[in-house]
C-alpha cells in the first residue's frame, strides 16, 4: 500500500516539487544568512571585549605570560601547520587554534597571535588590565603604574594611578581638540586664501596687469597671511607643549615598562572591571567615534564620517542632476513623442542600459567628462591654475554625473510606469475643463506620479550608494585631505575628490597592510552600508505601495 | 477627482487647445513642450553618446598609418665632401628627441645640421682631427644597437669611440634649442688584441695581425659596464675584445680595461657583416650564401648555437635588431624581412628560432630602421619603396612608393613621427602618422608569438620595468577568465533562481510570495563590493580549510531535501499540513539546510585526514598537479551567483506567473498533476521568459567588476581548473585605466575592452527584452 502510493508519489512529481522549495529555501537562508552575519560581525566590533591573561607553552616547551583579546576559534590540520614548521606530535591530526589580539604593535612587532588552544593553562581577568586605544601603532594592553609630569614621576599609590589617569587624559584629549581645529579649520583657512592669492596673481601675470599698484596690493596681503600664520604657529606650539606634560608609565604583561605619552591616547579602559552599564556606554561611544569621526591610521581605525559625508554629498549632487532629466525623458516619451516604432526602440535602449555594466559607465566618465570636458574646462577658465588640474582630473562632479547617467534609466522607467498608472481620463477631464496640456501634466498628472518618481529616485540612489566599479575611476580616493563641503567660499567644492563607504570596503579590505587589524572595521562600514541601501530600498518599497493604494480607486 | 469613472474605450480624441486660451498660456504650453522635447531628447541622447564616445576613443586604434612628404635640404659644397663619397653602406643617422638635430656619419667624417631651418652646425672629416698616417683611412664602426648615440672609429690598431649628445638650452630670447656634441667617449683610443694566436687552429692560420684588421668586417656594442669589439678576418676567424668600463676614482673619466679576448672560427670564409647581441653574450655572424651563425660567447669556447641558411639562394641584404635587441631582423634579397629571437626552453637552455616573416616585396631590402620605443621598423627596397611595419601585430602599417630621388638612408626620430631619408642629394624629411602600429586583429585575438617566448600564446602584460619591453595585449585571456567567472557562477545561479521562480510563482501560498518576492528582490540591491569582500576575505579562507565540507554541501543538500519530502510524506496527513501546508514547504526546508550544512562542515575535517592527508589543497597539488589559489573560479562562482540570482528570479518569476490561468486550469481540469502541468504547460510557455532571464542574468555576470577584483588573484591566466584565479575584462579596466596614459595604445585597449563590454551586455539585453516583449504580446491576450 505505502510503496504504491510512494510510487504515485513520484509520477505526480512531489519530489521536484520539494527540490524546487529547497531552491527558495537556500535564497532565502543565503539572503537572510549573509545579512545576519554582516550584522553580528559589524554590531560587535565595538563591544568591549574581555582581556585574558594565560601561560602558553609553546609546542617548543618556553612558557610565556599573554594578555589580550580572544577573537576567534578554529580548528586546523597538523599537516598544514607543520608546513608552516609548526613542531606537533606526529599522531594529531587536527588541532584547535585561537586568534588573540595582543596588540603591543611598537613592542612585539604584531598584533594577532594565534595560538594553540591545548597548550594554554591558567587563563584569568585581572581587573588592572587595561586597553588603551592610541592614535599610532593600533592598541596597547598591559598594566598602567605610574605617571610621569614634564618627565618626573608623580609618587602616587597604584590605586590613584587610574583615576589621576582618568582625569589627564581628559585634559590631552581636549588640548587636542583644540589642536585639531587651529591645524584642520583656522590653518586650513589661511591655507585655501593664500592658494587663492596665488591663483589670482598668476591669472593676472598671464593677462599682463600684474602692474605695480597690485604687487603692492599682493604683498600686503601676503604679509597679512604670514602675520596670521605666524599667530596659529605660536598658539599650536604652546599647545603642544602642553599636551605633551603627561606621559604614563605601563608594564606589560611579560614585565617589560614602556612610557605612552597622554596625548597620544585616544581612550583607556579596563573591561574586566567595567559593569555592564559601563560597558553599553563605552558602546555607543565607539559607535559614535565610528560614524562621527575621521580615521586614524590608513583607515584601519577611528572613523568612516568622511566616507559617509562623501558617499551622501555624491548621492545628493546625483540626485539633484538625475531628477530633472529623468523625469523630462519619461513625460516625453510618455505624454509627448509619438508612439511608433521608434519610441519602442528607444524605451528598450534606456531599459538596457541599466544592464550595461557600470564600469562601463565609469571608463566613459573617465575619458569623456574628466579627461574631454574637465579638460576643455580648465583650459578656458582656470588657466591660471595649470598645469595642476582643477576639473581635468577625476572629482566630486565628474563621479555624481557618471552615476546619474548610469541610474538615469531607472528614474526614467519608474516614472513612465508611473504615468502609464494614470488613468486617461482623469488627463481627459482636466483636458475638458480648458486646462492647456502643459497645465494638465504640471497640475494634475505630476502631481499624481510624483510617487512613482519618488519611487525611482530612490531605487536609484540606493544602487549610487551601492556602486564602487565606476567611481574608482572617476573621483573616489582612498584618503581625502578636505571634506567636499567646508567653510570656505564657495563652500561646495564639486572639484575635490572624495571618500566613499564602498571604496572605503574594497581600500581598507584588501589594499591596507594590516588587513588583519582592519577587518573588523571592514564589517563594520558594510554593515552600515547595507543599512542605508535597506532603508532606502524598503521604504521605495513602501512608497510603492502606497501608491498602488492610491490609484486602487481609479481603476476599475 | 477620485470618483471619476469613465470608459476610456469609447472617448472621442483628445480636443485641441480651446481658442479662447489667452495668449501666455498657449505660450507657456508651446514652451513646455520645447523644453521637454529638448530635454527629452537630450538625455536620450547623452544616453547614445556612450556608445559614441567609446567609438571614438577606439577608432584611432584601427586608422591606417600615413607618411606626408615635408621637405628636402641639399647638401652644402662643403657637406658633399663629406656625404657625395660612395662605393661604402657605411652611412649612419641619428634624430634627437623632436626629430629636430640630424648627424648623419660615415667613413669620411659627420655633418651636424638642424633639419627644419637648414641651419648648419659643423661639418668635420675625420682625416682631419684623427692623426693617422695618409695612406690609411679610418673606417666607420657600425654599432650594434639601433639608434645607439655613440659611433666608433677603427684605424690601424685600434678603436676610438664617439659619445652623441643632444644637449637641450634655454636661450634668453625664449623658446629651446637643441645643441649637439660630439666628444670622445675615453681619453684615449682602445688597443686592439695584438698577434693573436688561435689556440685550435694555430696550424691552419698564421696569427691574427691587429694592424691589419681596419680593412675586416666589425662591429661593437657597449652595455651599461663592458663594451666589446667583433672583427671578422678573410680566412673566417672572428676576433670579439672585450672590455670592462670603470669610472674614474677622482674625475667622471671613463676607463675601458681589456678583458677577454675570444676567437670563433666560421666555417665557409669571413662575414659579411657582425653583430654583437645584449650582455654581449651572441656573436651574429652573416655571411654570403644567406648565411647566419650565431655564437654563444659565454661557453668556455665560443659555441655555435643557432645557423640558418636562407632557401632559394637569397642573399641576407639588410639586418638590424628590434628595440631590446632580443630578435633580429634580416631582411633578404627576395624582398623578405625575418625575426629571429632567443628565449630559454623547458631545459632552460637558450634556443633561437624565426618568429615571423614579413614578404614586403620583389626587390631586395636595403635599408632596416628600428623604432626607439616600440617594436616596430621601416624598410626600404631596391625598387625604393618604403614599409612601416610592426611585429607584434604582424602588421604592415603602410607601404609607400617613395620619389626616386628621395631613396636613400632612412633615420628614424626616437618619437617615431619624423623619418628623414639621406642620400647623396641631400636629406628629405616626413612626417609620419603611426599611433597604434601594435594593435591588430591578430594581435588582440589570436595566438601572439611574443620575443622571449617559446612558442605562440595568449598574453596580456600591458606594462613592465623596462623600456625596451613588448606591449602583450591579448584580450583573449581577459575574455577568457570574464565568461570563466559568468559560467561558475551561472552554473550556481541558473538552478536556484529558476527552481526558486518555479516555486514562488506556481506553488508557494499567496502570502508567503508577498514576503519572499520583496526579501529576494532586495538582495539585488546589496552593493557588490560587500560580496566581493566577504568572499575574498571570509569565504575564500574557509573554502580553502573546508574544501570537502563545501563539495558535501552540494550533493547532500538535494538528499536531505527529498528525505525530509518523503518523511513528511510518511506523516499522517493532518499533522502534515500542520507542519507543512501545501505552499509553506521552503519554510521547513530550512532547517533541513542548516542541518545539511552542519553536517558537511562536521565532515569535513575527518574525511580530509582519512583520505587527503589531511589538506586538499596540498594533496591536490601532489597527486594530481592541479594548483590550488585561494582565491579562485569556485569562490567567485558562489558570491557572483549570489549576485545573480535575484535578476534570474525575478525576471523568471514574473514570466512564470504571467501565464494564464485559464491555461493552466485546463490542464488540471483534464486530471494533470500540477507538476505534469507545470512541466507540460507553464514552462513550455513561459521558456521564453525564463531565457530572457538567464541572458539578462549573464549580462550582470559579465559585467560584475567588484566581485572578481577582490576575489580572485587577478592574474590574467588561462586555465579552465577551477582552482585557479583569473581576470576579467571588467576588473582589468578598473585596475589598469586610472594607471594608463591618455590616449596611448593602453589607453585605448582599454576603452575597446569596455567598448566590447557594452556591445556584449547589450545585444544581450536587446534579445532578452525583445524575447520578452513578444511573450507579452504573446500572451497578453489570452
Amino acid at each position: 500500500m505505502m510503496k504504491v502510493s510512494a510510487r504515485q508519489w513520484f509520477r505526480q512529481g512531489h519530489p521536484w516539487v520539494w527540490l524546487n522549495a529547497g531552491a527558495v529555501a537556500i535564497s532565502m537562508t543565503m539572503v537572510f544568512g549573509l545579512l545576519g552575519f554582516i550584522a553580528v560581525k559589524g554590531v560587535s566590533h565595538f563591544w568591549p571585549k574581555s582581556l585574558v591573561e594565560f601561560d602558553y607553552t609553546t609546542p617548543e616547551g618556553k612558557v610565556e605570560p599573554i594578555l589580550g583579546e580572544f577573537l576567534d576559534r578554529e580548528t586546523v590540520s597538523a599537516e598544514r601547520l607543520r608546513q608552516t614548521h609548526v613542531a606537533l606530535a606526529s599522531k594529531v591530526e587536527f588541532v584547535e587554534r585561537v586568534q588573540v589580539k595582543v596588540g603591543n604593535r611598537d613592542v612585539t612587532g604584531r598584533d594577532f597571535r594565534w595560538v594553540l588552544n591545548d597548550y594554554i593553562t591558567a587563563p584569568r581577568y585581572p581587573e588592572q588590565a587595561t586597553v588603551f586605544e592610541r592614535r599610532e601603532w593600533g592598541n596597547f594592553y598591559g598594566y598602567p603604574i605610574g605617571i610621569l609630569e614634564n618627565g618626573q614621576p608623580i609618587p602616587a599609590s597604584p590605586e590613584d594611578v587610574w583615576p589621576m589617569l582618568s582625569e589627564r587624559l581628559a585634559r590631552a584629549l581636549a588640548l587636542h581638540d583644540s589642536i585639531r581645529t587651529i591645524e584642520v579649520s583656522e590653518i586650513g583657512r589661511v591655507n585655501y586664501e593664500i592658494e587663492k592669492w596665488r591663483l589670482k596673481r598668476k591669472a593676472h601675470e598671464l593677462n599682463h596687469t600684474y602692474t605695480a599698484e597690485r604687487q603692492a596690493e599682493f604683498a600686503a596681503q601676503q604679509a597679512r597671511f604670514d602675520t596670521e600664520y605666524k599667530t596659529l604657529q605660536a598658539q599650536l606650539r604652546t599647545l603642544y607643549q602642553e599636551i605633551k606634560r603627561d606621559a604614563l608609565v605601563v608594564e606589560t604583561v611579560d614585565g617589560q615598562q614602556k612610557v605612552l605619552e597622554v596625548g597620544r591616547l585616544v581612550r583607556a579602559y579596563q573591561p574586566n572591571n567595567m559593569s555592564g552599564w559601563a560597558k553599553a556606554l563605552l558602546y555607543v561611544e565607539r559607535l559614535r567615534e565610528f560614524v562621527f569621526d575621521e580615521p586614524r591610521e590608513a583607515n584601519t581605525e577611528g572613523g568612516v564620517f568622511p566616507a559617509i559625508f562623501g558617499t551622501v554629498t555624491m548621492v545628493m549632487v546625483m540626485s539633484i542632476i538625475v531628477t530633472p532629466f529623468g523625469v523630462v525623458a519619461a513625460i516625453y516619451l510618455r505624454e509627448y513623442a509619438t508612439q511608433g516604432p521608434l519610441t519602442r526602440a528607444i524605451r528598450i535602449a534606456v531599459n538596457n542600459l541599466a544592464g550595461v555594466p557600470s564600469i562601463v559607465y565609469g571608463v566613459f566618465g573617465l575619458g569623456f567628462f574628466v579627461y574631454a570636458i574637465g579638460g576643455s574646462i580648465d583650459q578656458v577658465f582656470y588657466q591660471e591654475s595649470l598645469p595642476s588640474p582643477m576639473f581635468g582630473t577625476p572629482g566630486l562632479l565628474w563621479a555624481a554625473l557618471t552615476l546619474a547617467l548610469l541610474t538615469v534609466p531607472v528614474v526614467i522607467v519608474a516614472t513612465e510606469e508611473g504615468l502609464a498608472r494614470i488613468p486617461r481620463a482623469v488627463r481627459e477631464g482636466s483636458l475638458a475643463l480648458g486646462a492647456t496640456k502643459a497645465e494638465t501634466l504640471w497640475r494634475v498628472v505630476l502631481p499624481m506620479a510624483s510617487p512613482a518618481i519618488m519611487t525611482g529616485l530612490i531605487l536609484a540612489i540606493a544602487r549610487a550608494a551601492g556602486e564602487v566599479a565606476p567611481l574608482m575611476l572617476v573621483g573616489v580616493v582612498k584618503l581625502a585631505p578636505n571634506l567636499p563641503m567646508d567653510f570656505n567660499a564657495p563652500f561646495i567644492h564639486l572639484e575635490r575628490k572624495f571618500m566613499h563607504l564602498g571604496f572605503h570596503i574594497y581600500d581598507v579590505g584588501f589594499q591596507s597592510p594590516n588587513v588583519e587589524a582592519a577587518r573588523p572595521l571592514v564589517y563594520a562600514t558594510a554593515f552600515l552600508l547595507v543599512a542605508v541601501i535597506a532603508v532606502l530600498n524598503l521604504s521605495a518599497v513602501m512608497v510603492r505601495n502606497r501608491l498602488r493604494e492610491r490609484y486602487k480607486s481609479l481603476e476599475h | 477627482m477620485n470618483k471619476v469613472n469613465v470608459d476610456t474605450t469609447r472617448v472621442p480624441p483628445l480636443p485641441s487647445i480651446p481658442s479662447y486660451a489667452p495668449v501666455l498660456r498657449r505660450v507657456k504650453d508651446r514652451l513646455a513642450r520645447a523644453v521637454i522635447a529638448l530635454g527629452g531628447g537630450g538625455v536620450i541622447i547623452a544616453i547614445m553618446l556612450i556608445f559614441c564616445y567609446l567609438l571614438y576613443e577606439v577608432i584611432p586604434l584601427f586608422v591606417p598609418a600615413s607618411m606626408t612628404f615635408r621637405a628636402s635640404q641639399s647638401w652644402t659644397e662643403n657637406e658633399k665632401s663629406i656625404t657625395s663619397k660612395k662605393g661604402s653602406s657605411n652611412e649612419f643617422g641619428l634624430l634627437d628627441e623632436l626629430g629636430e638635430v640630424l648627424v648623419y656619419w660615415n667613413d669620411e667624417g659627420y655633418v651636424l645640421m638642424r633639419r627644419q631651418s637648414g641651419e648648419r652646425i659643423q661639418q668635420v672629416r675625420f682625416r682631419d682631427v684623427i692623426s693617422a698616417p695618409d695612406n690609411v683611412k679610418p673606417r666607420v664602426v657600425p654599432n650594434s644597437v639601433t639608434n645607439a648615440p655613440t659611433f666608433a672609429l677603427l684605424r690601424p690598431g685600434f678603436l676610438e669611440l664617439f659619445d652623441i649628445q643632444f644637449d637641450v638650452i634655454y636661450p634668453e630670447h625664449g623658446g629651446r634649442q637643441v645643441v649637439p656634441r660630439i666628444q670622445p667617449t675615453f681619453e684615449s683610443p682602445l688597443v686592439l688584441p695584438d698577434k693573436l694566436a688561435d689556440r685550435n687552429s694555430a696550424t691552419r692560420h698564421s696569427a691574427i695581425n691587429r694592424e691589419t684588421f681596419t680593412d675586416a668586417v666589425s662591429t661593437f656594442r657597449r652595455t651599461e659596464d663592458s663594451l666589446a669589439w667583433a672583427g671578422s678576418w678573410p680566412d673566417g676567424r672572428v676576433v670579439v675584445q672585450k672590455w670592462n668600463l670603470e669610472t674614474g676614482l677622482f674625475d667622471e673619466s671613463l676607463q675601458a680595461v681589456a678583458d677577454t679576448t675570444y676567437v670563433v672560427d666560421l666555417p665557409d670564409g669571413a662575414a659579411q657583416k657582425l653583430l654583437l647581441g645584449p650582455n654581449l653574450r651572441w656573436l651574429y655572424a652573416i655571411q654570403p650564401g644567406g648565411v647566419l651563425r650565431v655564437y654563444d660567447l659565454q661557453r668556455d669556447r665560443p659555441a655555435i648555437v643557432f645557423t640558418l641558411d636562407l632557401p632559394d639562394q637569397r642573399e641576407i641584404t639588410a639586418s638590424q635588431f628590434l628595440l631590446g635587441s632580443v630578435s633580429l631582423l634580416l631582411g633578404d634579397s627576395g624582398g623578405r624581412v625575418s625575426q629571429i629571437a632567443s628565449f630559454r626552453n623547458s631545459d632552460n637552455t637558450y634556443q633561437f628560432a624565426i618568429l615571423r616573416h614579413f614578404d614586403l616585396s620583389d626587390a631586395a631590402i636595403t635599408h632596416i630602421e628600428s623604432e626607439q620605443r616600440r617594436k616596430g621598423f621601416v624598410t626600404v627596397d631596391a625598387n625604393g619603396q618604403l614599409f612601416l611595419s610592426n611585429t607584434t601585430s604582424e602588421r604592415v602599417v603602410l607601404t609607400h612608393p617613395l620619389n626616386k630621388n628621395r631613396v636613400g638612408l632612412p633615420v628614424l626620430s626616437p618619437r617615431a613621427d619624423t623619418l628623414v631619408m639621406v642620400n647623396t642629394a641631400g636629406i628629405h624629411a616626413f612626417d609620419v602618422q603611426n599611433k597604434h602600429p601594435e594593435v591588430s586583429w591578430s594581435s588582440l585575438w589570436q595566438k601572439v608569438w611574443y620575443e622571449g617566448y617559446a612558442e605562440p600564446d595568449y598574453l596580456w602584460q600591458s606594462s613592465a620595468a623596462n623600456n625596451d619591453f613588448e606591449p602583450k595585449m591579448s584580450l583573449v585571456p581577459l575574455s577568457f577568465g570574464t565568461l570563466k567567472a559568468a559560467f561558475y557562477a551561472m552554473l550556481l545561479a541558473m538552478p536556484l533562481a529558476i527552481c526558486g521562480a518555479v516555486f514562488t510563482a506556481y506553488f508557494m501560498a499567496p502570502s508567503l510570495r508577498r514576503k519572499v518576492k520583496p526579501a529576494i528582490e532586495l538582495m539585488e540591491a546589496l552593493p557588490t563590493v560587500i560580496l566581493g569582500f566577504l568572499a575574498g576575505l571570509w569565504l575564500a579562507p574557509l573554502v580553502e580549510q573546508n574544501l570537502v565540507g563545501i563539495f558535501s554541501i552540494l550533493f547532500l543538500t538535494p538528499l536531505i531535501f527529498l528525505l525530509t519530502a518523503v518523511g513528511i510524506m510518511a506523516l499522517p496527513v493532518s499533522i502534515r499540513h500542520r507542519i507543512a501546508p501545501p505552499g509553506w514547504e521552503p519554510l521547513v526546508l530550512i532547517p533541513a539546510l542548516i542541518v545539511s550544512i552542519s553536517v558537511s562542515m562536521s565532515i569535513s575535517d575527518p574525511i580530509q585526514s582519512a583520505f587527503f592527508g589531511g589538506d586538499v589543497s596540498i594533496w591536490l597539488r601532489d597527486e594530481w598537479g592541479i594548483t590550488y589559489r585561494q582565491r579562485n573560479a569556485l569562490v567567485v562562482g558562489f558570491a557572483m551567483g549570489f549576485a545573480v540570482i535575484p535578476t534570474i528570479f525575478s525576471i523568471a518569476e514574473d514570466a512564470i506567473f504571467a501565464v494564464p490561468k485559464s491555461l493552466t486550469q485546463g490542464s488540471l481540469a483534464l486530471g494533470a498533476s500540477p507538476w505534469q502541468t507545470l512541466v507540460r504547460v507553464v514552462l513550455p510557455t513561459a521558456s521564453p521568459g525564463i531565457f530572457s532571464a538567464v541572458m539578462i542574468g549573464f549580462g550582470r555576470a559579465v559585467g560584475e567588476t567588484m566581485i572578481v577584483l577582490m576575489a580572485t588573484g587577478n592574474t590574467p591566466i588561462m586555465d579552465f581548473n577551477i582552482f585557479e584565479g583569473f581576470r576579467t575584462l571588467s576588473a582589468n579596466i578598473a585596475v589598469e585605466l586610472p594607471e594608463a596614459e591618455v590616449h596611448s595604445t593602453h589607453f585605448r585597449i582599454l576603452f575597446l575592452a569596455a567598448l566590447v563590454l557594452f556591445l556584449f551586455t547589450f545585444v544581450l539585453n536587446t534579445t532578452a527584452e525583445y524575447v520578452r516583449q513578444r511573450l507579452r504580446e504573446k500572451y497578453g491576450s489570452l
